[in-house]
């Protein structure tokens, strides 16, 4: 074909600068997903409601089945598996997210779960940390994303439980 | 003292690797495999008079393309009946790939493989499929018209015609102080799991083996219908279930076409092949359930109490019955619910539309039956003027009725006896934690802030852990690792948590130590599948079994070595000692090394049960006649008949009379399944039955049109609840062990989703105070209802239907 249908395109994906070469019409979920092999983002409905496709994009949520691949050139995404932190011993820091989602049973199947987390974790990082956290926060929050598992009660639980952890780390 | 785990909330293993993005689900698998995709009928009924792939052809990435012209041998058949019925007379199911007519919208016609997903839908995009149009039939109504009909050979088009009666119903009609009749709806929804079916092949050429990776709750029925419709010796086929996003039941169905036609690919071109289903694809191809109408007629005396009950339905099963009529079935014989009916006949057609297949989805034909009780109980209350509590109150099985023979045979092909149960205790429960004798006291509240108020309840019987059986295995290693495997699959129940307690319990080991597997054929071979609530009941009961093997077994070996009784030894925290001298003891991973007679030390801990290691019996074998090596045991379970768990709902609903919004604003949960492993589990289960039942009272329904075009075909239009939809759940625990099974356990997966649309329609009925009798309900159709309450929703007579 004459026009060029593949970029390439550089990103820092979860801290690492990566190269790599995509169809131009290549979702960013499947570029995560299949050329990444970062197989932690999961795909939902493909058309942005579920929001299990969650990713940061330069610090932002982002639904990655509704963006392409070549529109984050020269940004940073951050998926699940970049949630947690490097503890510097060969091991992880669980984000408080993370931790909150474990010890509330946030989460049953998991295929949702990611998509929560990503969302969940820009929220609570934006908002002031020196407040409690409120049920409209709560509910805003977590209201985006679908789950077809926990009727979200322990969402909620863990969302609440994740602010608090957050707010003594910043303490 | 080994920590105390069975019925204590421990935390779920699964977790760490799915919350930090290592999970495992099926398209995680097979990077760089061959892709597949599918064209499907755009048409409801059609015949297919031509497939014309040239334009295709020249794709680049193009792999293979396969029409049914391509099938061969058992492939060319239809696809399997998978739950033959005697009542079943005309069940008929479709063929991989459409033969020469299509039956409904989204029917698989061609599977192109190419190399990615992409290349693949640009070659389905390029094959032209020509139709000629037949005539479509859409909802139960103009099935049983029958003007036209679905499969030309089946010209009523009823499937079945199920009937089960107890005694002479219209005799003791006719002899009831008083009757009542009514007819009511029930829409379609679906499963509706995150993930999406999806299947992943790899074929070794040289081993002549396949193993595929597939999203399914029966792995090892699946492995039997490939090898079956493949034409392999069975153990040259390994099917794993993975991570599993979310089944529901749609899940249990197999083997789908795609999971026959990926492996076939896979062999045929010697490379692996993945598939990913697509949410539309999920719609218009996957399985959905609950559509009925329902004709009721109640005999009762002046207090309130049924003397006779004759149920008329009809359900519709969409363009094929691979599942058989399991859904009709049970909706039939658990209609009856925590009641005595004393005289009870019911009968179901089960009818052909040019619909997606309907088959279980969690509570499969419970909602419908408890929907026709529930709503009969208020109807009842309604007409002599009594609480709707008293009413069911004077209905219930005593507690001192059990087992409680209903005379009805459930969906196993066994006797619903119910075999233990406190339904007042649920009641009272119930009626204390709703706060059900407050509600004129809200209703006033909420009448202050112009809201409408109104308060339901639903009551259920659930047949859980039907058989045939599930069985489990369980090994300690030298190491001190105790493996265990049972061949059911896990779709996100927290099966690795629940088995593990119950592993750690009855063995005595720390819970760390111990590594479940479920639902892969490599582990474990045999097996029926996840459905029905039937894991934690079958596989939960054959793994304690095993593991009672396993501990028979090391206490047996360690009385040798510790020269003392059987019975003066305990495990505890993986070490057996004699009970009160803890000096004498053997670590259970030595029990496991001296286990198994060694001829060679591969290790320091091998070494130990080499042949000169230690003063040996020299007038006895290594292994004693009847004994074998290691320190494992398998073991079944096989129930005589179900387990009945049991509960009851209520829900208050805040109904605004300017926009008609229905709002839950509180629901309640009494529920009952038995012994409790993890009461953490459970309720997470309940409070996602829930919000499904939420859905399925108020937002979830599938809208075909009448050229069977499904209308709402994505997240976007199909509702689901998100979290400002779902209320918030208090839940009380009631436990009423089963003496049926070892462990004394009920099912809990589906309860919390049977008594939704019953309680929440009887709870818009009572702040409206007009009928409903069409669920589910949307605001528009409520505000139809109150605006013109003689609006027919539920047309008493069907056009071309006879009265």
């Amino acid at each position: 074909m004459s026009v060029s249908t593949e970029r390439t395109i550089s990103v820092t994906v979860n801290g690492v600068p990566r190269e790599t070469t995509v169809p131009v019409r290549r979702l960013l979920s499947d570029a995560l997903r299949h050329d990444l092999e970062l197989t932690g983002t999961h795909v939902g409905c493909e058309h942005g409601v579920c929001g299990a496709c969650t990713v940061l994009v330069d610090g932002q949520p982002v639904r990655s089945c509704l963006v392409l691949a070549v529109q984050v050139d020269g940004k940073a995404v951050t998926t699940v598996e970049g949630l947690a932190r490097d503890d510097g011993r060969g091991g992880e820091v669980l984000h408080p997210v993370q931790t909150a989602f474990r010890e509330c049973h946030a989460l049953q199947c998991g295929f949702c779960t990611p998509g929560f987390l990503m969302t969940m974790a820009a929220g609570l990082e934006a908002r002031d940390q020196s407040t409690e956290i409120t049920e409209d926060e709560v509910d805003e929050i977590v209201g985006g994303n679908l789950c077809r598992c926990t009727g979200y009660a322990n969402i909620k639980k863990a969302c609440r439980h994740a602010a608090g952890l957050m707010r003594e780390e910043a303490q | 003292m080994t920590t105390k785990l069975m019925g204590e909330p421990v935390r779920r293993r699964e977790d760490l690797r799915l919350i930090t993005g290592r999970g495992r689900y099926t398209d995680d698998i097979g990077h760089g495999a061959l892709a597949a995709a599918f064209v499907r009928s755009p048409y409801a009924h059609a015949r297919i008079t031509g497939i014309d792939v040239d334009g295709a052809l020249d794709v680049e990435g193009v792999v293979a393309i396969y029409t049914y012209e391509d099938l061969a041998g058992p492939m060319a058949e239809p696809l399997p009946v998978l739950i033959p019925h005697p009542q079943l007379t005309a069940p008929r199911t479709g063929f991989p790939l459409a033969r020469d007519v299509v039956q409904h919208v989204g029917e698989a016609v061609v599977m192109v493989v190419a190399t990615d997903r992409y290349v693949a839908e640009d070659v389905c995009d390029r094959i032209v499929v020509s139709y000629e149009e037949l005539p479509v039939v859409v909802g139960v109504d103009a099935s049983r018209a029958a003007v036209h009909a679905v499969h030309a050979d089946v010209p009523d088009n009823v499937a079945a015609r199920h009937h089960q009666e107890t005694g002479d119903v219209e005799a003791a009609l006719a002899a009831s102080p008083r009757t009542l009749s009514f007819t009511q709806y029930i829409e379609r929804s679906a499963c509706m799991p995150m993930e999406g079916k999806g299947v992943h092949a790899v074929w070794d050429a040289d081993d002549s083996s396949l193993r595929v990776h597939t999203s399914t709750q029966a792995s090892t029925s699946v492995r039997a219908a490939i090898a079956a419709k493949l034409q392999l010796s069975l153990e040259k086929v390994e099917v794993v279930a993975p991570d599993v996003g979310g089944g529901f039941g749609v899940k249990i169905v197999h083997p789908w076409p795609e999971e026959l036609l990926v492996p076939m690919a896979a062999i045929a071109l010697g490379q692996p092949v993945h598939w990913a289903e697509d949410r539309r694809e999920h719609f218009i191809s996957s399985a959905h359930e609950r559509e009925q109408r329902q004709e009721i007629t109640v005999g009762y005396d002046d207090e309130g109490r049924v003397t006779a009950l004759d149920v008329r339905a009809w359900h519709d099963n969409g363009a094929y019955t691979p599942y058989g009529i399991i859904v009709p079935i049970v909706t039939a014989t658990q209609l009856v619910g925590p009641y005595a009916v004393p005289v009870y006949r019911v009968r179901i057609d089960s009818v052909y539309t040019n619909t997606v297949i309907v088959t279980p989805y969690r509570g499969a034909g419970r909602p419908q039956g408890c929907y026709a009780m529930e709503r009969t109980m208020d109807r009842i209350a309604q007409d002599l003027g009594l609480d709707r509590a008293e009413v069911r109150r004077r209905n219930l099985i005593g507690k001192d009725q059990f087992p409680y023979d209903h005379h009805l045979t459930f969906q196993d092909g066994r006797p619903v006896i119910y075999d233990s149960g406190d339904y007042e205790g649920l009641l009272d429960k119930l009626v204390a934690l709703v706060g059900w004798d407050r509600a004129e006291e809200r209703r006033a509240e909420a009448a202050s802030r112009g809201k409408q108020l109104g308060i339901g309840m639903a009551m259920y019987v659930e047949g859980t852990g039907p058989g045939p059986y599930e069985g489990g295995h369980v090994q300690v290693l030298g190491s001190g690792k105790v493996l265990v495997s049972t061949g059911l699959t896990s779709q996100g129940q927290g099966h690795e948590t629940a088995f593990a307690q119950i592993v750690a319990h009855e063995l005595g080991v720390p819970i760390e130590d111990v590594e479940v597997t479920t639902g892969d054929t490599r582990r474990f071979g045999y097996a029926v599948g996840t459905f029905a609530s039937r894991a934690a009941v079958m596989s939960g009961n054959a793994i304690a079994l095993a593991a009672r093997g396993v501990r028979a077994k090391a206490l047996r070996i360690a009385a040798e070595i510790l020269e003392a009784d059987v019975e003066d030894l305990e495990i505890d925290e993986g070490v057996v000692q004699v009970k009160g001298t803890p000096g004498t003891a053997i670590p259970l991973r030595t029990v496991a090394v001296l286990s198994n007679p060694l001829r060679y030390a591969f290790d320091e801990a091998a070494r130990q049960a080499t042949q000169f290691a230690g003063p040996g019996d020299d007038s006895k074998p290594p292994v004693a006649v009847g004994d074998a090596p290691g320190l494992e045991h398998v073991d079944y379970y096989s129930p005589i008949r179900s387990t009945f768990a049991s509960g009851a709902h209520a829900a208050v609903v805040e109904i605004d009379p300017t926009t008609w919004e229905i709002d839950v604003v509180d629901y309640a949960v009494v529920h009952d399944c038995g012994t409790i492993v993890n009461p953490m589990i459970v309720e997470g289960q309940v409070h996602g039955g829930v919000a499904q039942g939420v859905g399925g009272a108020l937002y979830e329904r599938m809208a075909y049109d009448s050229d069977g075009q499904l209308q709402n075909a994505s997240f976007m239009d199909f509702l689901m609840p998100y979290a400002s939809e779902v209320p918030d759940v208090v839940i009380d625990h009631q436990e009423t062990p089963s003496p049926l099974n070892p462990l004394g356990l009920k099912g809990a997966g589906e309860a919390g989703v049977i008594p939704g649309t019953a309680c929440i329609a009887s709870a818009i009925e009572d702040a409206i105070g007009l009928r409903i009798a069409a669920m589910p309900i949307s605001p528009t159709e409520l505000y139809d209802l109150v605006r013109s309450p003689d609006a027919e929703r539920v047309p008493a007579a069907i056009p071309g239907v006879p009265a």
